[in-house]
């Protein structure tokens, strides 16, 4: 099992991630540096972090989906490569394309750092099979960017294809039809606002974001 | 050279910032205004050989969003 986590100036989630891959999947995750053309040889999964990368210039997440290392991400992810970006990773994910839509400034204007209850809208992907349909779980969420924005035939057409992953439970940044998590259309990307590497033991209150890389390593072995 | 991107975001698309701001004048006393949208102005300092294709270019790649960003460009 081989994973990797994709470190940028100015993030700072990257090493709760390294932490969570370790302990799930038993092994250290390669760090990789945005300037990398290649990930590394054979990589299994791969974690875009959160943080503030390139200090959220122009627009949260918009310099790093330009980064060489994305390049190999974006092509990693053509292959069948699970990917998972965690909340400046889902705006970088969604700026280098791979997700539709956008994460606009929350509605209430305020940063917003709490645990917050979401509904598992989808429980038969790769990272949410561990997962109860309809289940409610406690996830931490700490961001600015959050309010998940797409023009209605796009909310319509994903919400039909079962890509909503998680939904907020309760009011949280205004995203548009409560959309916390989403999936690409072949379900090997998932970007989520909220922090599963913020929930994987007693010590962090709880272990609801451990199941989510049970799962998605799990499947892997 | 001298080019001007004006990068607004699109009808529709709840603006926050743009809100707060408008909050924040009638704060000071300010009366009549219908509503506030804020945006970005970036400058560019160009080879004369630029044409309008590669500006624009530059706006769909990175300087703009165009899920949710419309943008202008002003050149001279």
């Amino acid at each position: 099992m081989k994973t990797a986590v994709i470190v940028f100036p100015g993030s700072n989630c990257d090493r709760d991630m390294a932490v969570a891959l370790r302990d799930v999947s038993g092994r250290d995750p390669h760090m990789v540096w945005h300037r990398e053309a290649e990930l590394p040889e054979g990589v299994d999964f791969i974690a875009v972090p959160g943080g503030f990368s390139y200090g959220d210039y122009l627009r949260s997440g918009a310099m790093a989906a330009r980064s060489p290392v994305m390049q190999a991400v974006v092509a990693a992810a053509a292959r069948g490569v699970p990917v998972l970006g965690v909340c400046n990773g889902f705006q970088v994910l969604t700026e280098a394309g791979l997700l539709p839509g956008a994460l606009m400034r929350n509605s209430g204007i305020a940063f917003v750092c709490r645990d917050v209850k979401l509904t598992v809208a989808n429980s038969q992907s790769l990272f949410t099979a561990a997962y109860g349909a309809g289940e409610k779980v406690v996830i931490p969420v700490a961001h600015h960017d959050g309010n998940y924005f797409a023009d209605a035939t796009t909310l319509d057409r994903i919400e039909g294809e079962g890509r909503v992953a998680f939904r907020y439970a309760e009011p949280v940044n205004g995203s548009a039809r409560d959309i916390a998590g989403i999936l690409n259309d072949s379900g090997n990307v998932l970007g989520m606002m909220p922090h599963p590497e913020r929930m994987i033991g007693p010590e962090h209150g709880g272990a609801d974001g451990r199941r989510l890389f049970e799962a998605a390593l799990g499947a892997l072995v | 050279m001298k080019a001007r991107v004006f990068v607004t975001l699109k009808n529709g698309v709840l603006d926050p910032q743009g809100k707060a701001i408008h909050h924040a004048l009638e704060g000071l006393g300010f009366d009549g205004i219908n509503d506030i949208r804020a945006g970005k102005l970036i400058e560019l300092d160009l080879a004369d050989d630029i044409d309008d294709s590669t500006i624009e270019e530059m706006c769909k790649k990175l300087l703009a969003n165009i899920v949710i960003e419309n943008f202008r460009i002003e050149r001279g």
